[in-house]
Parts: C-alpha cells; structure tokens; sequence
C-alpha cells in the first residue's frame, strides 16, 4: 500500500487510486515473437489505466476489473471500475442527446460533456438533401459518438457503419428524461440485467439507455412511469433484497 | 458551463403529470421536502437542507461608525452568493439575475421587516455600532434556493451570539467569549420565505418546486410570513396573472406552512442550545452523517403505488353520470365563454368559511376553484371551450387535457364529496354554503 506499486493481477478486485503503477509479468522478446498475432497478443489498456514504463498507470479511483485473455479477443484485458457522475465523450458510445439549436445542415445536441456535439441532417436513416428529418430544438436523439477526442467537439451519428439506423434516431414524443451515475448505467447494459426483468414483470414499458448517464422511460400511464423512474434511481442505493422487496410491493398491490 | 437544457419530452411529462396532481418525488401539491438544520461550532453557522438543496448561513459582527443619518441603529448586510458547485449553470462572479432577485428578496425579508432590533446594535450613538453581516452560500440546487435561503437566514441570526459590551462614561470595553458569555441578537419576530409554482397560465400551483418543476413552471409567487401571520413581503415573477383569489389562498397556505416551519427552526434552536450546555458535542462533524457512495442511503420517495389498473375500472364504474347542470355555454365574443354564472363579491365571506376547512379538504376546493377560474378567465383555453356534458373518457393523448376526477389518492371520505361537488362546480357560492352546513 504504501509503495503504489504492485502486480497487476495480485490487484484485481482490490481498490486502487491514481498513481498507483501496476507491474505487468515482463515478456522477453522471443515470447513475443512466437505468440505473434494469435492468443495472448495485446493487452487491452481500459477505461482509468494508461501505460507507463513500468506497467499500467492508474489514473482513475476505483476496482480493477480483469478478463482473461480468450478466443479472437486480445490477450486479456485491465480497466477500474469507478464510479462518476460526469460524462466525457468517448468514441462509439451510444447516448442521448438533447437537440439545443439547427445551425444550418448541422444540429447541436447538449449531451452533458463539455462541448455540445454536432449532428449532420444526413446521419439519419432515409434522409436526403430534400427529405430532412423533422426535429426540433428540445428533441432527444439516440445516436452514437463517430468521433470523440479531447481536441474537437465530439460528432454524432444515427446510422450504424451500413447505413441503417439500428435503433438510432429521434426518441418519441412522450416519457420522461433522467439521470443516473455512469455505473448505473453499465450495470444497466451489462448482459441479462436483473433490474430490467423484475421491472419488466412489473409493467410494459420503453426504455431508453444512454452511456452519458441518461435515461428516457415511456410507460402507458404517468403513474407508472414516475414509479419506474423512482426504482432506477433508487436502484443505485438499494442491494439486490432491498430492490426484491420494493418489487414485491409493488406487484403485490 | 451551460446549464442543461429542458427538452420537449420532460416538459410535456411533468405538466402532464402536474395536471394529474402527480409530483415526481410522489408529494401532495402543497408539501414541502424534507428540512434539516444543522449548526456548525461557531455561533451562527447553520447549514439548511431542503430535500437536496443546501444552503449555508454564517453570521458575523464587526464594530464599524454608523451610517451618518442613522446614528443610534447598527447595520445589517446582506449578502447571497451562488456557488458555481451549486449548479452547472452558476459562475462565478456573473451577476445573474437569479442572483440579483435573491439578493433583493432577502434583504426585504429580514430588513425591511425589521425583524432584527438595530436600536439594540449600538454601543456609542454616532461612533461605534455593530454591524452584523449575513452571508448564505448556496451549496446544492435542487429548486427552491429562496425559501431555503429564507430559513438558513433567520436561523443565523437566531443563533448567533455577538460579543458583550459595557460602557462606562468614555469606556467602552468589548468583552472576549472567554470572559463574558456572548449576548444573542435581539430578534422581534421570524420571517420566513414560502414559494408557489404555477403552471399552465396559473391553473395549477406547487408549493416548494423542485428543480425540474422549476424549469417548467410558469411563474412563482414568494410570500414571506411570519408565525403570527404578518405578510413581510410578497413578490410574483414570471409574469403570470393571479387572481385574488388564488393569492389570498397562497397567504394561507403560507400562514400553516411558516408556522410548522417556526416550531421546527425552534426546535432545532433549542436542541443545540441543549447539547452546548450539557458539553456534548456539537458542531457540523456530528450533525451530518458520513455519506459514503456506498452507504446505500436515500429517502424514501412517496410514491402512489396503487394498482392503477383496477382502481381505473372501479372508478368508471362508481363515476356518477355526468350532470346537466352546466348550460351551454354563454359565447360572448369569439374567442370568449362562459360557463355558468360568475360569483359574487365574498371577501367578507371568505374569512370566515376558510377558517372552517382544514387542510385537506383544501386540496378539493383548490380543484373545484380551478374549474371556476379556467371557466373565468379570458383566455382562448380549450377548457372553457369543452362541454362537461362530454362522456368522461380517461385518455392518454394530451389534445383533450380532460381532468375530471380527484386522483386516487384522496380517501374514500372525500371522493363522495368530490363528485357532488362536480355537479355544482360552477356556483362556488353554493359550495360556500355546503361547506358551512357540514361544519355546522
């Protein structure tokens, strides 16, 4: 503790803060050459590491999370589960914006990073030069980050690498925006998510998930769409028995 | 940074939910969050959380010459600032207007309600008085920094001690809290600040709006009171247009709220007090808990889990039949309507019935009373327009904002009462009266 230095894989689970330099196992140069592009290959830098001379620079708080190396994948991967409140835009990442003014063939969308990101009319499924989508200032648009680095304001798009939409575009009428922690969210996202199917038992409802930490529900009735927005933003704080009982409650009724 | 925009979709669901009498933290339409005041280890120094709006009050005082015309009085300052951690869209050292409003509205609160003795402040006629400087620093915004800012004012000044003094003829000896115990001010009486936030043109109100509902509301009327029903200042922004009505009741909205308000500020005052003599400790390290990301703590919201389903058909099924009372309506010129008879003049009458009901049954009068005003009022509001002979459709869609029944929340007592109020909503003279007999 007292050093910061430490191996890597000794670390996994643990808390680590910034500054902390994870040792990685020294490969010497013929192991390298002979594991080549196949198994083994790179190790994936994530989310709150960088890498430094020695190892891995820890430059977020947080868990360090590590998944083995397997398959096509490359050669396992590191990244700290932290916790924030405050999105920074990141390359491919799926979120919600808020339209803020039509500059020309352009949109402004706010979507809570520090400079507003820029959206062609084009980007959209089935649009041309005459057939503009119809948006307006206020809209929400699901879309995802085509670039996003710290030197430009970040770029969105609603349209996948083939030109079809896949879900993007502009978010319906009705419902209700809010904003969770960026944890959440992933918690959200992850795989076969608990939270979403106790509350789909519950009722049907649309839900919307976007990485900046937003989240836009749309239930058939304004009471049931203010009971799911109370649980998700409850779920932050409530241990899985907690949120069982809550659930309980509510379908018991 | 720039704040964060309100889009269409949040906007149309919280006035739809408004019109519904839903609130997003599941409160009635006149509750306050809840308050919590916490003191610091200096005499005044208090931090008041209201809900998560958080604002902090610190008293200090100061041994100046007094203002040239005023020789005998001490000098109250004021001072509000918006931290920029407050909210995204507060910078610093930009004189917003928000800022300026703060600024005014509590210098009018606690100065020109003079609930402060000056007279008290002077030590030397024309040489030496306190001046006593109030500082509030908004720590969190989650709507309602006025009336936050109102308690953590009037609770500094509470309980702020100033050093003792003595004069002895030329003599003037400022005593250290080691020697002597410091001297409380002398406080006359305790305003305290109570918003509105109305919507749709002044057809519904909220007391004590959150932020969101803040972004979306029309207009806001700030009426500070103090335990003994003194108006001390009342102030209405946005520009909406009240009716007298509307204001009078807020004046007694005020009047229960201030009062729940006072005891509690008292309260708080008195366990502090009690914890300082008793040599406990004291001080903002013990009052706020250790608030850890993962202490899993939050309160609990209120919410309506009723089971909406049932409680739909059940109240179809009980739905008296529309009445035919209401006449069609009176078309005066294009664009304007009428329906049914307007009201008398009933400001000597209305003391008197008020003070009748209690506070839930002004849930239901508020309701009724705004089926008169949107009937009253000159707009083109499609609500005046609509026949209430219409078959009572419960819909989703927003074209037709039809609002017929009480929400679900209301017990059983009152939905009776409800529906009989309906037939008559129009004449709100006749519904005076009832309510007088039932008190009878």
């Amino acid at each position: 503790m007292a050093a910061g230095r430490a191996e890597a894989e000794a670390c996994v689970g643990q808390v680590v803060l910034p500054g902390d330099v994870l040792l990685l196992p020294a490969r010497t140069d013929e192991e390298r050459l002979r594991l080549g592009a196949g198994a083994g290959g790179r190790l994936l830098c994530g989310p709150g590491l960088r890498r430094c001379a020695a190892g891995l620079l820890v430059t977020k708080c947080g868990l360090l999370r590590h998944r083995q190396a397997g398959g096509a994948a490359a050669g396992g991967a590191y990244w700290v589960d932290s916790q924030q409140k405050r999105y920074v835009p990141v390359k491919g990442d799926y979120v919600i914006g808020i339209v803020t003014a039509k500059a020309g063939d352009v949109f402004k969308l706010d979507v809570g990073g520090s400079e507003q990101a820029s959206l062609s009319y084009l980007a959209f499924e089935g649009t041309t030069k005459r057939n503009r989508p119809n948006v307006q200032v206020g809209d929400l648009i699901y879309g995802r980050f085509l670039v996003a680095n710290k030197d430009m304001e970040p770029e969105m798009v609603c349209i996948d690498g083939n030109g079809r939409s896949s879900g993007m575009g502009i978010i319906g009428q009705d419902g209700f925006l809010f904003k969770v922690s960026l944890g959440l969210i992933r918690k959200l996202l992850a795989p076969k998510c608990e939270i979403i199917q106790e509350l789909s038992q519950l009722y049907p409802f649309e839900l919307v998930l976007g990485m900046n930490g937003r989240i836009w529900i749309k239930a058939k009735t304004v009471q049931q769409t203010l009971i799911i927005v109370n649980i998700l933003e409850a779920c932050e704080y409530m241990t899985a028995e907690q949120r069982k009982q809550a659930l309980a409650k509510l379908s018991g009724n | 940074m720039k704040a964060t925009p309100v889009s269409n979709c949040e906007r149309r669901f919280l006035l739809r939910a408004i019109e519904e009498r839903k609130r997003l933290d599941g409160r009635q339409c006149y509750d306050y969050r809840n308050v919590r005041i916490s003191f610091g280890t200096d005499y005044g120094c208090c931090i008041v959380e209201l809900g998560k709006t958080r604002v902090l009050g610190q008293v200090s005082c100061e041994l100046v010459p007094p203002k040239p015309n005023r020789p005998t009085e001490g000098i109250l300052f004021f001072n509000v600032e918006l931290s920029p951690m407050a909210a995204p869209g507060f910078e610093p050292g930009r004189q917003s207007d928000l800022l300026v409003k703060l600024n005014r509205l509590i210098e009018r609160c606690l100065r020109n309600s003079k609930c402060v003795d000056t007279e008290s402040l002077c030590v030397v006629a024309g040489e030496k008085v306190w001046q006593i400087r109030l500082d509030l620093h908004v720590l969190n915004h989650d709507g309602n920094i006025i009336d936050a800012a109102s308690i953590a004012g009037i609770v500094a000044l509470c309980h702020f001690r100033r050093p003792d003094v003595s004069v002895q003829g030329e003599e003037v000896t400022v005593y250290t809290p080691e020697e002597r115990d410091p001297v409380p001010l002398s406080i006359h009486h305790m305003p305290i600040c109570v918003s509105f936030a109305f919507f749709q043109q002044g057809t519904y109100l909220l007391v004590d709006p959150s932020e969101r509902e803040e972004c979306v509301m029309d207009g806001v009327l700030v009426i500070a009171m103090n335990k003994h029903r003194e108006i001390c200042t009342i102030q209405s922004s946005g520009g909406i247009m009240l009716v007298k009505d509307q204001v009078l009741r807020c004046s007694k909205i005020t009047a229960v709220k201030v009062a729940e308000m006072t005891e509690l500020i008292q309260k708080a005052l008195e366990n502090d007090q009690k914890v300082r003599k008793e040599g406990g400790k004291f001080g903002f390290a013990e009052s706020i808990p250790n608030q850890k990301i993962t202490a899993f703590k939050m309160g609990s919201a209120a919410v309506d889990t009723n089971n909406v389903e049932e409680q739909a058909e059940e109240i179809i099924a009980k739905a008296d039949p529309p009445s035919e009372v209401f006449a069609k309506p009176i078309l005066h010129t294009p664009g304007t309507a009428q329906i049914g008879e307007g009201i008398e003049n009933s400001w000597g009458d209305l003391e008197e019935s008020e003070r009748e009901e209690a506070a839930e049954e002004e849930g239901e009068s508020e309701a009724t009373a705004f089926e008169c005003q949107t009937v009253e009022t000159e707009e083109t509001s499609t609500m005046s327009e609509t026949k209430k002979d219409e078959p009572i459709v419960l819909s989703d869609s927003e074209e037709e904002e039809v609002v017929i029944l009480e929400p679900q929340e209301l017990p059983k007592k009152t939905r009776t009462q409800t529906n009989s109020k309906q037939e008559n909503t129009s004449k709100k003279a006749f519904n005076k009266r009832r309510k007088k007999k039932r008190a009878a």
